[in-house]
């Protein structure tokens, strides 16, 4: 077997054998469900499609990605198993992307399992399915990218708590980064060309364009663009730390 | 094989491992002793390729282990410092997942896998979590995952600390088993360990080698060496006349048993003409000792006269 699926077998196994891969579904799954209906307003807008579901999932990311992402590597360095994984034949490239594609997949389990709103949009009426599955396809590259963020800030520390923190500010920064209060108030200070930047830069702004079903390829590349960089600061602390 | 060229590694002003050079064969056990903090673990998690060296190279069968870190590792068996493992995971479910991560073939994998179980008698806790384990299995199963893919070269950081005296032992004759074939490098902190497995010594103190000598050799340089020692309860013996053997260098008596210690002079012998003498005084001695050296005493005058 390939060490990265060695890896990301070992880290699936890992959830489910621990309470972890049980609570962080049925919150999960609860949470999806609570905030499509009470704060989406999925009824009262009387649309079939799936936008309230969506919409919310930034802000379920934003705590459950981190709660995900932050044992990854903080607790195998306070458990001494980072010795002992790091003096196997595996490069720290190998090592990452094994953890990473396992918190990627269960998290894309997770999204898998929110199937019954997707029967009931289409029970309830006739949905456009290829904007739903858009719609999918965005949540689960922006949890992609949460992820990769976490992945990367557990290298720094041993404390799960601090990893947490740390993926949590960056995640909201990088969502509120787009939004127009933010914008507005870096507009003085900033020149144009900036600001615009800025807002490329927000995680909010490419999601909702494919979460209305416009699967256009910088989206796309923005996400994988940025789980990639992450990534790669990850492997880089790793290996400066073995150097430190 | 392992070599180490000058390694050396640094953090920040403190320099815990300076220019070492060690080197070890095949079908030699080499320890690696010293004080607590001489920079033995970091010696080795150099050599394993856990930590970069700040200077100087380490090479594992001939790969240097900055330069081709995967052949090297392939190579390596390594037992970190405490037998780190994952707890949550049972033992059979560890060791396939190192097996998996090893990449061996399927058939050596089954193969390998069911004779390491046997040789460290781990069968009756296969399916049993890690973290349930007593200290001594766990540090079993560390053993095994080293050993699990055969390897050329085995590290082992302390492998017997904290076992009771049967465990150490066990993983003592298993040790001596491997060796040989194979290079084997320990770290150890116990004297004893030295005796029982090594057939080579490197002493660090302070990041730096100190002594790289046989056992018997560094027992060479101890002042027991050579000395007689016995107890002669109740008789009088004369330390006036045992000092006037012209080959006594120095007498001391133990004030709690009254056991007496005669000291050679450099390259004599004395275990002769103190029986001589004993014999002909016709006094009664219950038993007596030819001292090989002591090695505690050897291990304190080198590692603390570095201090002084």
């Amino acid at each position: 077997m390939h060490p990265i699926a060695a890896i990301m077998r070992r880290e699936l196994r890992s959830y489910f054998v621990t309470p972890v891969a049980y609570v962080f579904l049925v919150i999960f799954l609860v949470l999806a469900g609570l905030l499509t209906f009470y704060a989406g307003d999925f009824y009262e807008r009387g649309l079939a499609d799936l936008q309230p579901f969506f919409v919310m999932h930034p802000w379920l990311y934003l705590i459950l990605a981190p709660a995900l992402s932050m044992r990854m590597w903080a607790e195998e360095s306070k458990a001494g198993t980072l010795e002992l994984l790091l003096t196997l034949p595996v490069t720290l490239v190998q090592a990452m992307l094994g953890k990473f594609l396992a918190a990627w997949l269960f998290l894309g389990l997770a999204l898998a399992l929110t199937f019954p709103i997707w029967i009931t949009v289409n029970y309830l009426g006739d949905p456009d399915n290829g904007v739903i599955f858009a719609g999918y396809l965005g949540s689960w590259l922006m949890a992609g990218a949460f992820l990769a963020i976490g992945a990367c800030l557990s290298t720094l520390t041993r404390s799960q708590v601090v990893a947490f923190i740390l993926t949590a500010l960056v995640c909201v920064l990088l969502i509120l980064v787009g939004q127009p209060q933010v914008l507005d108030f870096v507009q003085g200070a900033l020149p144009r060309k900036l600001v615009n930047g800025v807002a490329h830069l927000s995680i909010l702004r490419h999601f909702e364009a494919i979460a209305r079903g416009v699967l256009d390829v910088r989206d796309l590349m923005y996400f994988l663009f940025t789980i990639f960089a992450w990534l790669t600061a990850g492997v880089l602390v790793l290996d400066l730390k073995r150097a430190r | 094989m392992i070599e180490a060229d000058r390694l050396t590694r640094c953090y920040g002003r403190l320099i815990a491992v300076d220019a070492l050079s060690i080197r070890a064969e095949p079908g030699q056990v080499l320890g690696l002793l010293g004080p607590n903090g001489a920079g033995k673990s970091t010696a080795m998690r150099m050599i394993a390729g856990f930590l970069a060296p700040t200077s100087g190279t380490a090479r594992v069968c001939g790969h240097d282990v900055q330069r081709e870190p995967l052949k090297a590792k392939r190579a390596l068996g390594y037992l970190p410092e405490g037998a780190p493992s994952y707890g949550e995971m049972t033992v059979r479910e560890f060791l396939t997942f190192i097996l998996r991560v090893r990449a061996l073939p399927a058939e050596t994998g089954f193969r390998r896998f069911d004779e390491v179980v046997t040789h460290l008698q781990l069968e009756d806790v296969l399916d049993q979590c890690i973290d349930t384990l007593s200290k001594g299995l766990r540090r079993r199963v560390g053993l095994a995952q080293a050993i699990l893919h055969d390897p050329p070269v085995l590290m082992l950081d302390e492998p017997t600390d904290g076992l009771d005296p049967n465990q150490k032992h066990a993983v003592r004759r298993l040790i001596d088993s491997m060796a040989r074939e194979r290079t084997i490098l320990i770290s150890t902190h116990l004297l004893e360990e030295v005796h029982a497995l090594c057939n080579r010594v490197v002493i660090i103190a302070r990041g730096r080698l100190l002594a790289d000598a046989t056992p018997a050799e560094l027992e060479a340089r101890s002042r027991y060496h050579g000395a007689v020692s016995f107890s002669a309860p109740g008789s009088g013996v004369s330390q006036e006349m045992l000092g006037r053997l012209p080959q006594v260098a120095a007498i001391e008596v133990d004030p709690l048993d009254g056991r007496i210690t005669v000291f050679p002079k450099p390259g004599a012998r004395v275990l002769e003409p103190v029986e001589d003498l004993l014999r002909q005084q016709g006094l009664e001695v219950s038993e007596i000792q030819l001292e090989r050296g002591r090695l505690d005493e050897v291990f304190r005058q080198i590692t603390m006269g570095e201090s002084a």
